[in-house]
Parts: structure tokens; C-alpha cells; sequence
């Protein structure tokens, strides 16, 4: 009973540090905002979001494909055929885009941004910035940061026209609606604000995959294996948090 | 003369785990102190606290007039400015050139035009003899090599201040000794004040204007070269010869052991 206590109050403590860490370093990429280097941002922007967008867009396409594939057969048997475009766009608007793009980001940039950062620590890079009076959190985190928060949105709003257009080409392909029909019930079924509101969830998103990297990074110790469990800690628990957030960023816009 | 660095009682611990007892140290303007001791013996903690790496347990850090243990970041960076740091790694950024490199304070805190970047940066790269390798990648350098852009790099801002951490470990005696003049022409044409912690005793004799030993958590002797030299302590004569003494047992790191 008494270990049961101690394990449970252990794992409330780690999840109530790790939280205050994550709190911490938010505020202080925002003060640092000030400090912002635009020709950083503007690299970090092509270099984590612009080589992010075909990964992303290959895997919008088919799951824009199979939606329909799966949706038509039993939107026709209740003959409700001629809503599939307005389905397929009003998930992939609020919840799939956003989402996967992020799952994505994850994988790829959260994972880039740990490793980088991480390799930078065991290596004592960012003791180096600290001599050199240069704040590791200005340098680093805010240009990731800035840069995940705009790109994140960008990549989403393309990857909602590819998600569609993969719908599209199969519904006209396999299913007996029509392009006329598909297009119109995206018209009927969905407003702006599904669009923006998978926008805003991306930005929120894009913030988490960037904090969560920079801190998992400036946390690494102990050499290349640090640099591992850094990246692949960052992986998991930006997913755990996009997955949490999206939530309760859901309830939030799409009342 | 007032101390340009000056520890005063410091006490450092990691979790339970002892790193500093009570150390006081006063370094000179314009001296070169070498701070010698067997390893964990806290030496590279003490250089990371006169710059601000770490913060003391307790005790007070004396830098230029200034109390450092407890100031801020901002406020740190200030006293940094003046300060600069040679690693034991060389901690080059990877992602940049040499000459980036060796650029990066004058972009970060000066509006210096690139071409007058440029010139310090063959300046301080033909003083520790690496010209024309300002395009070239740390990773396609030498460790001496490295140790003397770090060097390059630490200097190009003209700091009153130098730190070195072990920068002769794993060099030849021929670079070693490259090293060694590097270090002695830094003080003599910039005139800068150096700490040096290093465990190469040739180094330590052959720059010191003083040397401070540590043992066990503390500082036990400083004095000249020559006063080491004829040091009645054994654990000095122990280290400075390298004899094993059975009267003096080796002290190793728990995670030596």
C-alpha cells in the first residue's frame, strides 16, 4: 500500500514538474520574443515547416481518398450520398488535417529540433552562448517556436485543399457523385469558420511541437544516448499533448 | 591591488554530493593562474562559477567589483561581455563555420560592418595560426586545431577575461606547447587575465604567473611555480611529481570507484 502511495505520488510529481518546466520555458520564449531575429525565423520556417509540406500533403491525399472509400457505401444505403464531399471536408477542416499535419510535425520537426538542440547541450554548444552573453532560449527556442507557429497553420490550410482534392478524385472516380455534387455539399456542410478553427488548433499545435522539442533538447544529458531518449521523449509527448489539447481546443471552437 | 576574480568561502553540492568546501581564491589583473588537482577534484566547477555557469551553494563570486552569485541572466551577460571561455571540447558550433564561429559575439552584441567582421576574424584566426581557414568546418579540424579556433573565438571580442578548461588535454607536446605561447602572447599583447585549470604540469610551470591546488573539495596551497616546486606538502609533491604515495591515498570519484 504504502509503495503504491510512493509510486503514485512519484508519477504526480514528475507530470507536475515536467508541466512547470514546460510552463516556464513558454514564458520565457515570450519574453525573449522581443529579442526576435527575423532572418532565423524566416530559416527555421524553410528549413522545419516548407520541407515538412510533402509528407504532409501525401498523407492528407489518401486520407481524404479512403474517407470517401469508407463513407459512401453507408451514406448511400441512407441515401445521403450527396453529403460525402460535405463529410469528408468538415473532418478533415476540423479534426484530420490539423491533427495528423501535427502528428507529423512531430515526428519530423519536434524529433529535428530535440536532436539538434540535444547535441547542442551534450556538447556544451549552449554553455558556449551562455559565455558568450547570448540567452540560449532567445537563440534557440524563439525562432523555432515563431517559425512552428506560422508554418504549422500554412501547412494545415494546404494540406485541407489536398485532403479534399484526394476525396474528390475518388468519390468522381469509384462513387456515383458527382463533382457537381461533391463541391456543393462542401458548400452546404461547412463555414468558415471549420477552416480557421483547424487553423488556430494548428498554431496551437505548432507551439506545442516547438516547446516541447527545445525543452526535451535542453534537457538531454549523458551523450548520444541522451540525445536518443531527448528525441524520442519529444516525439511521444508532443503527441500525448496535441492529442490532450485538441480536445479541449475542439469544445472550445466548434461549440 | 583589487582582485579582478575573487571567491569568497564558496561552497558547491550537487544533490547530497560535496564539490566545493569553503574555497577562497583571488586572482590579479593581468596574472596567470593555473588551478591544478586531481580530477573531480572540483577545478572545471570552479572556472563554470567565475563565469556564471553555476551558481554557488554559498559563499560570494567576486568578478570586476561585482557580486556575480546572485545576479540574473541579463545581468550576467553584462559581466560575460567581458569574459570569454575556452572549453575543454572546444564546444565549436558545428552548424557554423570557423570564421562564423569565431564571428559570433561581434554579430551578436556589436553593429560591427562585415567588413571590419571579416578582418577581426583573419586577425584573430592568424594570431593562433589557422589564416585562411575561416570557410572550413569545425568537423573537419583537428583537436588542436579546434582548441585554437576556441581560442580565436574567445578572444575576438577583447575580453579583460580568459577561462581555460584542461586546454592541452589529449594534445601532443608540440601542440601542447603551441597552446601553452598562445595563452602566454594573450596576456602579453591583449593583456588578459587568464584562468587556466589544466592536470599538465609541464603547462602549469611553463604559464604560471601562480598555481592553486585543490584537494578534497578545497584549495590547499597557492603559490609560484618555484614555490611549488620546493612545497614541503606531500599532496603537492605527489601531484606535481606524479609519485605514488602510500602515506596519501588517491581520492576517486564515487562513480570511479
Amino acid at each position: 500500500m504504502i509503495r503504491l502511495c510512493s509510486w503514485t505520488g512519484r508519477i504526480i510529481f514528475d507530470l507536475l514538474e515536467a508541466t512547470g518546466r514546460t510552463v516556464q520555458l513558454v514564458f520565457q520564449t515570450l519574453l525573449q520574443l522581443r529579442r526576435m531575429n527575423i532572418r532565423h525565423v524566416i530559416y527555421q520556417m524553410a528549413h522545419l515547416g516548407v520541407d515538412t509540406m510533402p509528407i504532409v500533403f501525401l498523407m492528407i491525399i489518401f486520407t481524404g481518398m479512403v474517407m470517401v472509400w469508407q463513407a459512401t457505401p453507408a451514406l448511400t444505403r441512407a441515401g445521403a450520398q450527396s453529403t460525402t464531399g460535405g463529410l469528408v471536408a468538415l473532418a478533415i477542416f476540423r479534426e484530420l488535417s490539423p491533427v495528423l499535419s501535427a502528428v507529423v510535425l512531430a515526428g519530423r520537426v519536434g524529433a529535428a529540433i530535440a536532436a539538434e538542440i540535444g547535441s547542442m547541450k551534450v556538447t556544451e554548444q549552449i554553455d558556449a552562448l551562455r559565455v558568450m552573453a547570448t540567452n540560449p532560449i532567445g537563440y534557440l527556442v524563439v525562432p523555432r517556436f515563431v517559425a512552428c507557429i506560422l508554418m504549422t497553420p500554412l501547412v494545415v490550410a494546404f494540406a485541407n485543399l489536398m485532403g479534399i482534392a484526394g476525396g474528390f478524385l475518388v468519390a468522381t472516380t469509384y462513387t456515383n457523385v458527382g463533382p457537381y455534387t461533391f463541391i456543393h455539399s462542401i458548400e452546404i456542410f461547412t463555414e468558415l469558420s471549420d477552416f480557421t478553427g483547424g487553423l488556430v488548433k494548428a498554431m496551437f499545435f505548432g507551439g506545442i511541437v516547438a516547446i516541447v522539442g527545445c525543452l526535451k533538447g535542453m534537457g538531454a544529458k549523458d551523450g548520444a544516448g541522451g540525445v536518443g531518449n531527448a528525441t524520442t521523449s519529444s516525439v511521444v509527448t508532443s503527441i500525448v499533448w496535441i492529442f490532450v489539447v485538441n480536445y479541449f481546443l475542439s469544445t472550445w471552437l466548434f461549440r | 591591488m583589487e582582485p579582478l576574480i575573487e571567491l569568497k568561502n564558496i561552497d558547491m553540492s550537487f544533490k547530497d554530493h560535496k564539490i566545493l568546501n569553503n574555497v577562497n581564491l583571488q586572482i590579479q589583473p593581468g596574472e596567470i593562474m593555473v588551478i591544478i588537482g586531481p580530477s573531480g577534484a572540483g577545478k572545471s566547477t570552479l572556472l563554470r562559477l567565475m563565469i556564471g555557469l553555476l551558481r554557488p551553494t554559498g559563499g560570494e563570486i567576486w568578478v570586476e567589483g561585482q557580486e556575480i552569485s546572485h545576479l540574473n541572466e541579463e545581468a550576467l551577460n553584462k559581466i560575460r561581455r567581458n569574459m570569454g571561455m575556452v572549453f575543454q571540447y572546444s564546444a565549436l558550433f558545428d552548424s557554423m563555420t570557423v570564421g562564423d564561429n569565431v564571428a559570433f559575439g561581434i554579430r551578436q552584441h556589436t553593429d560591427m560592418p562585415e567588413d571590419q567582421i571579416l578582418r577581426v576574424i583573419r586577425r584573430s584566426l592568424r594570431m593562433v595560426g589557422l589564416m585562411g581557414k575561416e570557410s572550413v568546418m569545425p568537423n573537419e579540424l583537428s583537436g588542436g586545431m579546434k582548441k585554437r579556433v576556441g581560442l580565436a573565438r574567445a578572444i575576438a571580442l577583447n575580453p579583460k577575461i580568459v577561462l581555460y578548461d584542461e586546454p592541452t588535454a589529449g594534445l601532443d607536446p608540440v601542440m601542447s606547447s603551441t597552446i601553452n605561447r598562445l595563452i602566454m602572447s594573450t596576456r602579453r599583447i591583449l593583456g588578459m587575465t587568464a584562468v587556466v585549470v589544466t592536470h599538465d604540469m609541464d603547462s602549469a610551470f611553463a604559464i604560471a604567473d601562480r598555481i592553486a591546488m585543490m584537494y578534497d573539495e578545497k584549495i590547499i596551497e597557492v603559490g609560484t611555480p618555484d614555490e611549488f616546486r620546493e612545497s614541503s606538502n606531500p599532496l603537492v609533491q605527489q601531484f606535481i611529481y606524479g609519485v605514488k604515495n602510500h602515506c596519501v591515498p588517491v581520492r576517486r570519484r564515487a562513480s570511479e570507484q
